[in-house]
């Protein structure tokens, strides 16, 4: 067995693509779940428009790459006033009902047969990032060569594609983490706890549920663009609940109301996925066998790795219920 | 807290619905007190009397669930600038007219005026800028947010309140601090000021009463609805919330409060309006409705069992 290659595994993905793409994601969903207690569970819904703004460009709209952002924006912003309009006067279970409903709704559209030509269908969409790794090309990284040292070395394709996401991260914590501290995130705040009260001091609840609605959804979206543009192709099924609630629970490990949380919540997700994904195959290079019972073979990693991340979820939420740099203050004082 | 506050006698101790009211003699009233009653003075002690100048004006307001009738309230007013009573058994639909006319709630039927300004339909977060503000019988209180925040919360109008300059705090930093300036005062007149910096989770059920109505202040109402101030509160601290009741309409703002506790209504109430089953079934000056044997009944339950509203 090669330990070393079970660590250099986890190091590369925790600091990866997908842990990458997926904290801008949780990002936006901790403004939406964390601060305002909007139950969204269709954050995957919000992905899939950014992602598909962006390759529509095009092979569909044949126009430049970059107006994807726009388009994707427009597509998120689309989907939260449809889903938030009807739903946010009601109680929160409503939101959350629409919201993975609305998610599977979105995929099944994408990927249905009647819009081959204007999604993909199945196959998706390529042949549209060019011009993002042009990009990378132009600013010197030249996208087969070598950088980096010792374990971190990433080919140019690679670290430019780093080095754009984790810029985006940036940009977005700090934006969620000013607009936490104004005003602004304290009505939020206050309607988590308690609508009403923040009504009868004079603030439309209804209003500010959309915009955080829509402000998380937005930066969903800009998880998804990322992704596209990243991985250079969508497929829809990329866009699944599985999404959403991976998402979901690398907010939580990290820590819900907490920008921090939100952001290495999704990589100590993926590390550890990395992690016993790699140590696991490394172990199980022929089936291990007790008696005649095959206690695991290769072709069960995926499953025990799940298995194994889920019971680790129940203990921290045990031990931990705050999650890794939540507020364990915060969470003592309950109800009224 | 004012010194002229604790000039005024609180101990209107033993009075029962029935008691003597020979306390009133000794109660030494502030200006605005006076002058409340004074204006008082002349209204009849009817069901829906009309005051000199009043801030509320309520018609018709009727509010049915399913086949039980919560609120028939015929014709109501508020005089401004007095505290006002709202008192009746349990269900006889306070709470339910408070929602009512705050916009919690709509009514089947019926129109209302505040400050002369028809405020049906009106939705219940834009009560607060046209200067009406309400508690809750529940408090709330929120716990997971510090003391200074929840009372920060209150102001209205402010500009880091929209999204586009929470962004840029040189926006709002100035309004944000003259808030807090603000609050503070709030929570050193309320005695909060000590608890500051903690969760409002950390307070006690007392304290909390305090706080929600100091954070209601926030907003410069002109008119302050109290439901159950005194709810689970002791008597100790029953007395303080006492004066600081008072303390708002000597300010100048007009109070509207629900409560069961009869030597609270007795103590420091202008004028008194009691409902039971939905409708007003008396009013009047404190004294006068010690005295009402409509009200004794409709406590004591002298008809036991059958409806307040029908003759004997």
């Amino acid at each position: 067995m090669d330990i070393g290659f079970v660590l250099t595994q986890t190091v590369l993905t925790f600091i990866g693509f997908q842990a990458c793409y997926f904290a801008i994601a949780a990002i936006g969903l901790n403004v939406q779940f964390g601060f305002t207690g909007l139950l969204n569970f269709g954050q995957a819904a919000f992905m899939a428009a950014g992602a598909y703004g962006m390759a529509q460009t095009v092979p569909i709209f044949e126009i430049s790459l970059w107006w994807g952002m726009f388009i994707g924006i427009a597509y998120a912003l689309f989907l939260g006033l449809l889903m938030g309009v009807p739903t946010l006067r009601l109680r929160a279970d409503y939101l959350a009902i629409v919201t993975i409903a609305s998610a599977e709704i979105v995929r099944l559209v994408v990927r249905s047969v009647e819009f081959q030509d204007t999604f993909g269908a199945t196959d998706g969409l390529i042949g549209y990032a060019e011009s993002f790794q042009q990009v990378g090309v132009d600013l010197g990284l030249n996208s087969t060569a070598d950088y980096g040292f010792w374990i971190f070395t990433f080919s140019g394709r690679d670290l430019w594609r780093l080095i754009v996401g984790w810029s985006l991260v940036a940009v977005f914590a700090l934006i969620v983490w000013s607009l936490m501290r104004s005003p602004w995130g304290r009505v939020l705040k206050a309607i988590r706890e308690d609508e009403d009260a923040v009504r009868s001091l004079g603030k439309s609840v209804y209003s500010y549920k959309l915009q955080s609605l829509l402000l998380g959804g937005t930066i969903g979206a800009f998880g998804g663009m990322y992704f596209a543009v990243g991985q250079a192709a969508v497929q829809p099924d990329v866009f699944s609940r599985d999404l959403t609630f991976f998402v979901l629970t690398g907010l939580v490990i990290g820590g819900v109301a907490k920008v921090t949380g939100s952001i290495i919540g999704p990589m100590i997700f993926w590390g550890i996925y990395a992690f016993l994904d790699s140590l696991l195959r490394e172990l199980v290079d022929k089936p291990v066998r007790i008696g005649d019972f095959t206690l695991i073979q290769s072709t069960d990693i995926g499953a025990v790795v799940y298995m194994v991340m889920g019971s680790g979820l129940v203990a921290l939420m045990v031990v931990r219920p705050q999650g890794i740099f939540g507020n364990r203050k915060e969470m003592a004082f309950d109800g009224r | 807290m004012d010194d002229d506050m604790s000039l005024t006698d609180t101990s209107g101790a033993a009075d029962g619905i029935e008691g003597t009211v020979d306390t009133t003699a000794e109660r030494v009233y502030s200006e605005f007190a006076a002058k409340a009653r004074a204006a008082l003075s002349g209204v009849a002690p009817e069901p829906g009397a009309p005051k000199p100048d009043p801030i509320l004006v309520a018609n018709g307001v009727r509010r049915a669930f399913g086949g039980i009738v919560a609120v028939d309230v015929d014709h109501i007013e508020v005089q401004r600038g007095s505290i006002t009573a709202l008192i009746g058994p349990n269900g006889a639909g306070k709470t339910t007219f408070f929602n009512l006319l705050t916009g919690f709630d709509s009514p089947d039927t019926g129109t209302w005026r505040f400050d002369g300004a028809d405020m049906g339909g009106v939705a219940p977060h834009r009560m607060a800028s046209r200067g009406m503000v309400r508690t809750f019988q529940l408090t709330k209180s929120l716990t997971k947010m510090s003391v200074i925040e929840n009372m920060k919360l209150g102001a209205t109008g402010q500009k880091g309140e929209k999204w586009w300059n929470g962004l840029f705090p040189a926006t709002w930093r100035r309004q944000e601090a003259e808030i807090e300036a603000r609050a503070d005062e709030l929570l050193k007149r309320f005695r909060l000021d000590h608890m500051r910096d903690e969760y409002a989770g950390a307070l006690s059920g007392g304290q909390r009463k305090l706080l929600e109505m100091a954070r209601a202040l926030m907003t410069n109402p002109t008119l302050v609805m109290l439901d159950e101030p005194m709810a689970g509160v002791n008597p100790a601290l029953k007395q303080s919330l006492n004066a600081h009741v008072r303390g708002l309409r000597d300010e100048g703002m007009t109070v509207l409060f629900v409560e069961h506790d009869m030597d609270m209504v007795h103590d420091i109430s202008d004028w008194v309006i009691v409902m039971a089953e939905g409708q007003v079934i008396a009013e009047g000056t404190p004294d006068d409705i010690s005295s009402n044997t409509a009200v004794i009944d409709a406590y004591l339950g002298t008809h036991q069992g059958r409806s307040l509203l029908e003759d004997e």
